[in-house]
């Protein structure tokens, strides 16, 4: 029984070791980050778009989380965004970094599209708009109505997409999901971008075409 | 910086000086004496040089030559049944949850080429289905099977009868409550949003009791046992039943983590899970399934005690290399770049002494399904753990990450490593438990081939597909929708390789239930004692 203990224990120990390192010492230095002073808190209904986004799930094909050019080199060129800093995450809850690129980083998706009739349409249905689209089409997040009233936001889907009657209504999700991607916007300049980074980075900033 | 700089020398002198007590203290105990006495625990007085394999078809158990012998054999017999209520208990929900879990990844697959398939539904939108598939493989089969053999193993290894077996009887419960409700909450979209943690954390509680219990049976035959020597795989099993609920409780504190450090909690855990839950329980089966069949103790016991040490080591700080060149601290992720890279020692010893044991008795692949699944699978974790290495520098990083080739990776060494390992060692066990032997030895083959086949197809595609969407992604030139057209060949590859995968489970779910109905022809003794007329022909 002694060294099965002992076994159990020196396990226990090296694990509470690779806590500190990987989960404690991470923690302590990164919520000491300043938080950058643009960086807006999310509104209520965008915090709502926050929650249909993870409920969703789609943060299994889509990152937010741009590299570093020098390292990385497609992500800034293809209008992703500047690498992204700690403090950019400082509202976010849970992250949402992701692991993924089926489809583009929406890090700044915002920032590219900030149409919300492009997000709710291309949320009704992807292929409506981009030709190819693998991304799923969400109908769940719309009504669809003969006649819509007052205060309904009418999403106009181009044919064929669209239903032959009626008219495609947002829900409230579909709303607060797009009101949140067009707060995906973090083009603000990043005061914590570490020294070693934004020293290489700026000049090669301005050297870009 | 420069405090956290003087905290990792702390810690670095810290660790070595502690290190070098510990060393002293087990020269000083004898911890290293016991060589290969120890590699020989698992096998019964007189019984080394004989296989047991009770899943293949021309085999002549030993039951022993002297009364002593027969005696010992016997003690296994009971020690066998001691744990049956709850291996089965364990063993068929897991089984259930590989077939559920199988239909999802499926489905999931089909919609990544087939976009407009069942949309609907909110309920089986993508972004849903595919984490119920994660969760379901991971924490019903994988972890559910592990534990099941793990109970079974552990009488066996303490050569005793398993004491408390009835906590794992309600842990077992209480995990598949833990998991109609943590599926059904992803299928109502109440995922708490970070990967492999996506369970809510009230339901996570379910998890860490269920687990808990599990531990109970582990502890009170560990004091009740009988043999001298701990061997190698009772360490793994040990160790991962002291890891699992300890990783899971601090990655589910709720609201702890916010932001950029929560991704670092959360792929601490989650490559946690891999390298210290399901990882020890894998090699420490084939630890002890491929000697035990061979006839042959493994070739050397102090590797296996190497490996096991430097597999906690390196492993448990690898998890932060998912986040290279993401918003973290660089030192965060050298740090794991490295401990990726030491993890080749553990594997080189276990890959030494698994394949080693195996050198010169590979025409035993033919005959015995256990030790062809087993094998199979320990080579796959010298192969998938080698690949991870690799895919840990930032050279090859910057083009897997965030691509299919990662999903690749994933399956190998979730499915080719550890589920082959799982599914031999149910084909080694059900015999043993309910005393029947498996009714079609055909459906053993079946399975065999249709799950290799699929998982072949479906690592080379996605692994090829992967790597040429990583090239074009750092490639600005390349507009986004000719990547996403070019991986669509290696998606729906994928989809074929996955179908045959479910194909092969279906035939494995039939062939167990057959087992616990105990179909198909009847023998007339357990199988332990099977060919009565041959008692003497050794």
């Amino acid at each position: 029984m002694k060294r099965a203990l002992a076994i159990m224990v020196g396990a226990a120990l090296i694990l509470l070791l690779a806590t500190l390192t990987l989960v404690v010492m991470p923690y302590l230095q990164m919520s000491a980050e300043q938080i950058p002073p643009d960086l807006k808190p999310y509104t209520e209904q965008q915090q709502r778009g926050r929650q249909v986004y993870i409920a969703n799930g789609c943060v299994y094909c889509h990152s937010q989380q741009p590299r570093d050019p020098s390292f990385a080199p497609g992500d800034k060129a293809r209008g992703w965004g500047r690498p992204s800093v700690p403090g950019d995450y400082a509202y976010d809850e849970p992250h949402l970094l992701g692991t993924m690129r089926t489809g583009p980083d929406l890090f700044n998706i915002g920032a590219r599209q900030p149409s919300i009739d492009w997000q709710l349409m291309h949320l009704y249905n992807p292929r409506a708009i981009i030709k190819g689209s693998i991304m799923p089409s969400y109908p769940f997040l719309f009504r669809h109505v003969e006649e819509p009233v007052e205060g309904d936001k009418v999403v106009n889907i181009p044919p064929p997409y669209g239903p032959e009657t009626g008219k495609i209504v947002a829900t409230e999700d579909a709303l607060a999901l797009a009101e949140y991607m067009l707060a995906l916007d973090h083009t603000y300049p990043a005061p914590t971008l570490p020294k070693k980074q934004s020293n290489s980075d700026e000049p090669k900033e301005n050297r870009a075409p | 910086m420069t405090p956290t700089i003087a905290i990792l020398l702390i810690i670095t002198f810290v660790l070595s000086t502690v290190g070098l007590l510990l060393l002293i203290w087990s020269i000083a105990n004898n911890q290293f004496s016991h060589g290969q006495a120890a590699a020989r625990t698992i096998f019964s007085p007189g019984e080394e040089g004989h296989s047991e394999d009770p899943a293949r078809a021309a085999d002549e158990p030993f039951t022993g030559d002297t009364s002593e012998q027969t005696e010992a054999i016997e003690a296994r017999w009971s020690a066998d049944q001691s744990s049956r209520t709850a291996v089965l208990t364990w063993l068929s929900s897991s089984v259930f949850w590989l077939l559920l879990g199988s239909f999802f990844g499926l489905a999931s697959s089909i919609k990544m080429h087939l976009p407009e398939f069942l949309t609907a539904s909110e309920f089986l939108t993508f972004g849903r289905i595919r984490p119920v598939h994660l969760n379901a493989v991971t924490y019903g089969w994988a972890s559910m099977a592990g534990i099941g053999v793990a109970l079974f193993l552990i009488p066996r290894l303490f050569k005793t009868s398993l004491v408390g077996g009835k906590y794992a009887v309600i842990g077992g419960f209480i995990w598949n409550i833990g998991l109609i409700l943590g599926l059904s909450a992803i299928t109502l979209g109440l995922s708490d949003g970070e990967e492999w943690l996506e369970f809510p954390w009230q339901i996570d509680i379910l998890f860490v009791v269920g687990g808990a219990l599990c531990a109970v049976p582990l502890l009170l035959t560990a004091a009740n046992r009988k043999v001298e020597h701990l061997y190698v795989t009772s360490w793994y099993l040990m160790a991962a039943l002291v890891w699992f609920p300890f990783l899971f409780l601090i990655a589910n504190l709720p609201f702890a983590f916010p932001g950029a450090s929560g991704a670092t909690v959360n792929w601490w855990f989650a490559h946690n899970v891999l390298g210290l839950w399901v990882t020890p329980i894998g090699i420490g089966i084939a630890y002890y399934m491929i000697p035990k069949i061979l006839g042959r103790p493994i070739i050397s016991y102090q590797l296996s005690l190497i490996g096991f040490w430097s597999l906690a080591l390196f492993y448990s700080q690898v998890g932060i290399h998912h986040l290279i060149g993401g918003p973290i601290p660089t030192w965060l992720v050298t740090l794991s770049i490295v401990h990726s890279v030491m993890m080749s020692i553990p594997v080189i010893t276990v890959a030494i002494n698994h394949h080693g044991t195996m050198m010169g008795n590979f025409g035993r692949l033919k005959d015995s399904p256990t030790l062809r699944f087993v094998w199979i699978g320990a080579l796959m974790y010298t192969v998938a753990s080698l690949q991870g290495s690799m895919e840990a520098l930032r050279s090859i990083n910057v083009i897997t990450h965030f691509t299919h080739y990662t999903v690749a990776h994933a399956h190998l060494g979730m499915y080719a490593f550890l589920s082959f390992i799982l599914f031999g060692a149910v084909y080694f066990i059900m015999p043993r438990l309910t005393n029947w032997e498996w009714p079609w030895r055909k459906l053993i083959s079946l399975h065999f081939w249709l799950v290799s086949a699929g998982i072949l197809i479906y690592v080379v595609s996605l692994t090829v597909a992967g790597w040429k969407q990583g090239v074009a992604l750092l490639d600005a030139a390349m507009p986004f929708m000719d990547i996403v057209k070019m991986t669509l060949p290696g998606l729906q590859a994928r989809t074929v390789g996955g179908a045959l995968m479910t194909l092969g489970h279906l035939v494995f779910a039939f062939h167990f239930i057959a087992m616990l109905l105990r179909s198909g022809a009847a023998t007339e003794q357990p199988t332990l004692f099977r060919p009565a007329t041959k008692e003497n022909a050794q």
